[in-house]
């Protein structure tokens, strides 16, 4: 069924009686060409674009729970391609392209806003690295204005211009970045694969691989052995717990970040909006309600719940820059389990088994990399070499010393 | 989250630093193959469950300390300084 003005018209009409299950909810079949470990936005966006754009057939999803059930749901919703390094860059851009064309391409309203992103600027040097930054994503085809502070104070004005420790002195602004409806982004994915043909298994958990002679025959799940050619794992924040079933160690630990939203409020900021002198990142949903958030826990976790310290920060960094929010109420906190890596970037590669192929290390940037981390994975196990834009996410960087260290901190998961 | 700290006894988390799994402590002997070090300095066991982890008493006593920690309940088994481990 195709989603449009007209239909919702007639079945307004109609007693909505026309609306049909999105997806259907088949059985496992006994092996497939290609199955996707995990149905968040990253594996539903691979399957998409396996079916859609690589002509790629007999491709099934499994799902521990249900479908965008994980971090595709937790995330605070930005979407941005705002990166400095050559290895990122022109992957985040070719993100954002296809963001801009996603609606119409997958025929879902998922509610993608480009309401513009500001990192607000309270050095002199913090200025000369914007201008940097901005220069390099002008560079990729990507768009940056640098602000003046009268600018920004143009657009809120009611922002702690003239905080003694971090007055604002400017913003680099990406007009193009802003948020998306982040739930139908995994219903859209879902949405297509299943229209193509791809079978989306859902309460079916992946309990073991079956490798022979260095070749990947099919995974154990909680529903049974399936068959398959080639495997793709895209399980971001589970990434150990699955490869291990493989054997591997990765470049990866896990660490719980918390998000948070507020009492709903009148119309107060209308793009995102990043804190520079802490760590501190809000924008405002369309009901109302603030969606900040700030730094990871710190420590490894598997718990999708965080702790009272990181709260107090996020609360104090906002306050620092948004003195107004003083006496807003907090509505929700929860928390969403990472794939830090050693350089903060992420991994889409084979492994050194055949027929099984890697994604994730997202780090707290999965989400505005849903779709081009879809295509660059599909395009990596229908044709076996990397996508122009993903080249770089290598297992092998870290041991070759070609780390994609955006914030310069080396191997530390916790501090990217 | 309460560390106790075998010096400073029970203490708020916000006094320590977290470093990362224990594998910090086993450092490939010099001349170790490179593969060997990618190992220690990049890839992690990262269980969900019990782990031992390096964390420093940076508001404290200064002293670093192995914590036994299961990562999916957060609960603390043990605290033990690295000093008398190496003892």
């Amino acid at each position: 069924m195709r989603y449009s003005g007209f239909r919702v018209i007639a079945e307004a009409l109609t007693g909505h009686k026309g609306w049909k299950p999105v997806w259907r909810d088949p059985d496992p079949k006994p092996d497939y060409d290609y199955i996707i470990i995990g149905g968040g936005g990253h594996g539903l966006a691979t399957a998409y674009y396996l079916a859609k754009e690589f002509g790629q057939a007999r491709i099934a999803v499994l799902e521990k729970g249900y479908l965008g059930g994980g971090n595709v749901g937790r995330n605070t919703t930005i979407i941005r391609s705002n990166y400095l390094l050559d290895g990122n860059e022109p992957f985040y851009e070719f993100s954002l392209k296809l963001w801009e064309g996603l609606e119409q391409d997958f025929n879902y309203n998922a509610m993608v806003s480009q309401r513009g992103i500001i990192n607000l600027i309270h050095t002199d040097a913090q200025r000369d690295a914007a201008t940097r930054r901005g220069n390099a994503m002008i560079l990729h085809g990507a768009d940056a204005r640098l602000l003046s502070r009268d600018e920004v104070r143009q657009m809120y004005p009611w922002l702690n211009f003239d905080n003694a420790r971090f007055p604002i002195k400017g913003a680099l602004m990406q007009p193009r970045g802003g948020t998306v409806r982040h739930d139908a982004v995994a219903w859209g994915y879902a949405r297509g694969a299943d229209q193509r043909g791809v079978d989306l298994i859902q309460n079916c958990e992946v309990t073991g691989m079956r490798i022979e002679n260095g070749r990947i025959k099919g995974v154990e799940t909680t529903r049974g052995y399936i068959g398959a050619k080639k495997v793709g794992v895209a399980v971001a924040g589970s990434s150990s717990k699955v490869m291990a079933h493989a054997g591997m160690r990765l470049p990866i630990e896990s660490h719980v970040l918390q998000a948070f939203v507020s009492e709903g409020l009148k119309p107060l900021i209308d793009g995102v909006m990043t804190f520079g002198a802490g760590h501190f990142y809000v924008s405002q949903s369309d009901k109302g309600g603030l969606v900040f958030g700030g730094d990871i826990d710190g420590y490894n976790s598997y718990a999708q719940r965080g702790n009272l310290p990181v709260i107090e920060d996020v609360a104090e960094g906002g306050m620092a820059l948004m003195p107004a929010i003083g006496r807003v109420r907090l509505l929700r906190t929860w928390g969403g389990i990472m794939d830090m890596s050693m350089d903060g970037s992420p991994i889409i590669d084979k492994t050194h088994i055949e027929g099984l192929y890697f994604n994730g290390g997202w780090c707290y940037g999965g989400f505005k990399a849903t779709p081009a981390s879809g295509w660059c994975f599909a395009h990596l196990l229908a044709k076996d070499e990397s996508h122009i834009t993903a080249r770089a996410y290598r297992f092998d960087r870290f041991l070759k010393g070609l780390m994609i260290d955006e914030k310069g901190q080396g191997a530390t998961p916790n501090l990217h | 989250m309460r560390l106790t700290c075998p010096l400073c006894g029970e203490r708020d988390r916000r006094e320590f630093y977290y470093y990362g799994a224990e594998d910090y402590l086993h450092r490939p002997s010099e001349g170790a193959p490179l593969s060997e070090w990618d190992s220690y300095l990049h890839l992690r066991d990262n269980v969900a469950g019990v782990v031992r982890d390096l964390w420093y008493h940076e508001a404290g006593c200064a002293q670093w300390l192995v914590v036994t920690r299961n990562t999916v309940t957060h609960e603390i088994s043990g605290v033990e300084l690295v000093a008398e481990r190496a003892k």
